[in-house]
């Protein structure tokens, strides 16, 4: 915003009027060179508050033992036993929840862009923008309701003698957070690859065509390739989403699966009891770590998505 | 990347909602996708819509089974709820409030003034989408002063970190589809001066988005979980959680449910909110 | 990225290839909804022509390309091509090549992939089609793009590597869909010529649709000018300047103006001289004549029944406009010659055309000025 709305006087002003007006260009100046720091000032200092000083506490004390020295040996004791367990189940737990959803989200998407009706677009874009907002406590309570132990479908499915408990089902294990996890993961999927479906153009597909390609050869040889960057990005945001969950797990589980988001927490509200007690830091930095990696790929892979397909 | 905690997980891609479909013939293979088409939609449809159905039944179940209000009415009178609930709607207007007088004016003077910084700005409100809430709550209990930590106000500060990523990018659509310098360089011309602009050109034109912005930071804050536990303070979803009363879970349930039905009266109001912008702006 | 820095196109021998196709479009109808695209359209093209399809938008012109390259499937009608009914044959079989408005080419592959592309899909092993592809890349001046992707391409490089692509096949017909329309103004003149001169060169059976006339009435053999889902004219495009048929042709092709007259037994009665009238018209009544610039002359004439009003100069000749009445009248006149006529002059106009086109007298015509 300019701060000079008036005019700059005139060198050859009459003397009359002209000393008055010489002071004020020169504080106006300074003003004016301070003036776009100090708007954003106050952001800055939010980031740095909110984002910056909470990060580097944890970097920190990842790195820092309980008498206050600097040590490496709670990100070393964080890479082995119970919390390398944690680390990999998290891992793992990110992967099949990213991947399947990741590929039924990918059809999903595509049968419903490949709709003629334009209620049916309309209405799922609506609901994956809500659904994938479906998360946390109102989310477990919601399966709990319909897997937990006296759960609708649960009883729905032992009318017909499938009994979930005998086959190894527990909606409060591993897998029922998996269960749980997909619920939101697909229309997140939906969400992220519906403006990449859009940006196949027609034209590609005509073109192939008349070119002599069937239809399985058109994917073949263009939509698929031309799509795989996008569909890797959406199953890297999948990947971090669940990896970095905590509220779903904690509320289904109450903190008994060895999961690394689970494990701070067990830290923080001191379930956990250790001599070394930096060592929620250092799972914490871990993550970090491991966040920072697919935030990189992501990057990576949107660069050549937006190339092809702007 | 957002945490599944922060339900914020594609709140800002929903704020840039993707542009219309074009009508795309498919020719001849359209009429072999059909069948296969409908298959896939069907069970998805009902794999979502069985949860929610089945969420429903329990929030009106009574006691004996029937269908009944028994279970919502005694909600209110579960202990701690209102209480819980009234934490949470002080800790959402709080939230909203800072939220609002911090990133309006930045995200419009950086827009309008220093576009170099824009790239800055993207970088900043992506961050708490690849830190988790979990590892900046962990950090902020370490760093805080313990006036701060005694204060449920500091969640409501964390919670304007969590709610930037979307504030951001829905004000940010929001500018670009009104043409932010041409206005602001019209009302300079006809002598407004910058503030005036502001308040007369600018705020006007971007209130849905701003209206946007902050029902979807409302939601973000009654669902949020993770901060508020950890930081000891019951919250409406804490409360849902540590609550043991009746059987079954019933009530908790019933709050469950009623999270989410708002939540996605919130959403779908915020759609068609940000659809009506896009065509007053085209048009 | 100047069009001029690229090789212009080589000229070699063509490549053997088969000698053009005829193609017979017969009686095609096809309907979207309540919108009749098209409404019985019969064309038949000669084999090596280069027909234009010209036509405002909603015309029916694409749909009727889209029909001869099979992406549509019309309601009733056939279409034929070198004496086979293809009505019933996939596009993917049909053997045409086609070059679309914009963004076709294939966005992962290279442009020597892209050209390559349908002999991959005719099962050519890989030396044979990218030997072949190279050379297309060469015919159309872009040896040295072969390794360029499509986003590293300006849009008339992609058009050219387009066409390219639709050449590799050798197809029957070449099919050319507005490709010039999203191109600034001088790469599309360059690619006129260029797309003219391979054409001819090769011989091959071309359908171009456009709404551009400019272009149209230097590239083309012949031009179809459509309206509606039908057919208003075929004719050279020096028939179709100098002698429209329709008052929509004459409107749509070339600039005419409408005088009121009057028909009487087959003439027409233009500033008080009787004229033949061109094809159909109304055997008495007040009707509008309509006059290309240079089918009237003009006599300065202090009693005249026209005033000049306006003069446009256009290089070698100027337009000027004049007051006849309450109808303006656009005549042209040599540049070295508008001495004669400056503004405010009365003069008498004169009907110098052989015949004369009338149209309804309409009293509500709107008046464009797009000099």
């Amino acid at each position: 915003m300019d701060i000079v709305e008036g005019t700059t006087p005139a060198p050859d002003a009459p003397s009359s009027g002209a000393g008055v007006v010489a002071p004020e260009p020169r504080r106006r100046a300074r003003w004016r060179r301070v003036a776009p720091g100090a708007a954003v000032a106050p952001f800055l200092l939010y980031a740095t508050l909110g984002i910056g000083i909470p990060t580097l506490g944890v970097l920190y004390y990842a790195f820092h033992g309980n008498n206050g020295g600097w040590t490496t040996a709670n990100v070393a004791a964080v890479v082995h036993g119970i919390y390398l367990v944690g680390f990999e189940n998290s891992i793992k737990l990110a992967l099949l929840t990213s991947i399947i959803p990741g590929i039924f989200g990918v059809f999903v998407a595509y049968a419903i862009h490949t709709s003629r009706s334009q209620w049916l677009r309309r209405m799922t874009a609506t609901a994956s923008g809500v659904l994938a907002n479906f998360g946390g406590v109102n989310l477990t309570f919601m399966f709990v309701a319909t897997l937990g132990s006296t759960g609708v479908l649960t009883l729905w499915l032992a009318a017909v003698h499938i009994h979930l408990a005998s086959l190894g089902f527990q909606l409060y294990t591993f897998s029922g957070v998996a269960v749980v996890y997909m619920y939101f993961q697909v229309p997140l999927m939906v969400l992220v690859i519906t403006p990449a479906l859009v940006g196949l153009r027609p034209s590609w597909r005509e073109a192939a065509e008349n070119m002599g390609a069937s239809s399985w050869r058109y994917w073949r040889h263009v939509g698929v390739p031309v799509l795989m960057p996008s569909v890797l990005g959406g199953m890297l945001l999948l990947f971090g989403s669940a990896f970095a969950a905590y509220a779903t797990a904690q509320s289904l589980t109450t903190g008994i699966i060895a999961l690394s988001p689970i494990q701070i927490g067990n830290f923080i509200n001191g379930n956990v009891f250790s001599n070394d007690q930096n060592i929620g830091y250092a799972i914490a930095f871990g993550m970090l770590v491991i966040l920072a990696a697919v935030m990189i790929l992501y990057n990576y892979v949107q660069k050549r998505a937006s190339r092809w397909l702007h | 990347m957002a945490p599944l905690d922060a339900p914020s997980s594609g709140l800002d891609l929903l704020a840039t909602e993707s542009a219309p479909v074009p009508t795309f013939s498919t020719g001849r293979t359209g009429r072999r996708i059909r069948w296969w088409r409908g298959v896939v939609l069907v069970l998805t449809a009902a794999y979502f819509l069985i949860p929610i159905y089945a969420g429903l039944r329990f929030s009106f179940q009574g006691v004996n089974g029937q269908f009944s209000f028994s279970t919502l009415s005694e909600l209110p009178k579960a202990q701690g709820f209102t209480a819980a609930l009234w934490l949470s709607t002080r800790l959402a207007i709080a939230t909203v409030i800072v939220a609002v007088v911090l990133m309006v004016p930045t995200t419009v003077y950086v827009h309008l003034r220093l576009p170099r910084l824009r790239r800055m700005m993207d970088i900043i409100t992506v961050l708490p989408i690849v830190i988790p809430p979990i590892v900046l709550i962990a950090g902020v209990l370490a760093v805080a002063p313990l006036w701060l930590k005694a204060t449920p106000y500091l969640l409501s500060l964390m919670y304007v970190i969590l709610a930037m990523p979307f504030i951001y990018r829905s004000l940010d659509a929001g500018l670009l589809a009104i043409d932010l310098r041409t206005l602001s360089e019209a009302s300079r011309s006809l002598g407004g001066r910058w503030y005036s602009t502001l308040i007369r050109v600018v705020l006007p034109n971007i209130r849905p988005a701003i209206i946007s912005a902050a029902v979807l930071t409302l939601a973000m804050v009654f669902g949020e979980y993770t901060m508020a536990s950890l930081d000891l303070w019951t919250t409406v979803p804490v409360w849902i959680v540590q609550f043991n009363g009746a059987a079954n879970g019933h009530i908790q349930i019933a709050a469950a449910m009623a999270g989410l039905v708002v939540t996605w009266v919130v959403l779908t109001v915020i759609v068609s909110l940000d659809r009506s912008q896009r065509r007053r702006a085209r048009g | 990225m100047t069009q001029t820095e690229d090789a212009p196109m080589v000229d070699r021998p063509a490549p053997a290839t088969s000698a053009g196709s005829p193609v017979l479009l017969e009686g095609l109808v096809r309907t979207f909804g309540k919108v009749r695209a098209l409404d019985g359209l019969t064309l038949s093209i000669e084999p090596g022509e280069f027909m234009a399809l010209l036509g405002p938008s909603g015309c029916g012109k694409t749909t009727a390309l889209r029909v001869l390259a099979g992406f549509e499937r019309p309601d009733a009608g056939r279409v034929v091509v070198d004496g086979v009914d293809l009505s019933r044959v996939s596009a993917q079989k049909r053997d045409m090549g086609m070059v679309f408005q914009s963004y076709s080419l294939f966005p992962n592959m290279d442009a020597l992939d892209n050209v390559a592309f349908g002999l991959r899909m005719r099962g050519q092993p890989t030396a044979t089609r990218r030997a072949k592809a190279a050379e297309l890349l060469e015919m159309v001046g872009l040896a040295d793009q072969a390794e360029k992707y499509p986003h590293q391409m300006s849009g008339g490089q992609q058009q050219r590597v387009a066409l390219a692509r639709a050449l590799a096949i050798e197809p029957r017909v070449l099919l050319l869909d507005e490709p010039l329309s999203a191109l600034d103004a001088l790469v599309r003149a360059e690619l006129r010529d260029q797309i003219r001169a391979l054409q001819q060169r090769l011989s091959i059976t071309t359908v171009f649709v456009t709404h551009d006339q400019e272009e149209v009435l230097s590239m083309a053999d012949r031009i179809c000018v459509m309206s509606k889902g039908r057919i208003e004219q075929v004719a050279s495009p020096a028939e179709i300047y100098a002698r429209p048929s329709t008052a929509f042709v004459a409107q749509f092709v070339g600039i005419s103006s409408r005088v009121p007259a009057e028909v009487r037994a087959g003439e027409v009665t233009v500033f008080g001289e009787g004229r033949p009238v061109r094809g159909a018209a109304p055997s008495a009544g007040a009707v509008d004549a309509l006059l290309r610039p240079e089918d009237v002359a003009l006599s300065p004439d202090p009693n005249g029944v026209g005033q000049v009003v306006r003069q446009s100069f256009l290089g070698a000749t100027t337009r000027l406009v004049v007051a006849v009445g309450e109808s303006m009248l656009r005549v042209d006149v040599r540049s070295d010659a508008v001495g004669d006529f400056p503004v405010g002059t009365r003069v008498t106009p004169r009907v110098v055309a052989r015949d004369v086109l009338v149209a309804p007298h309409d009293t509500a015509v709107a008046f464009v000025d797009d000099l």
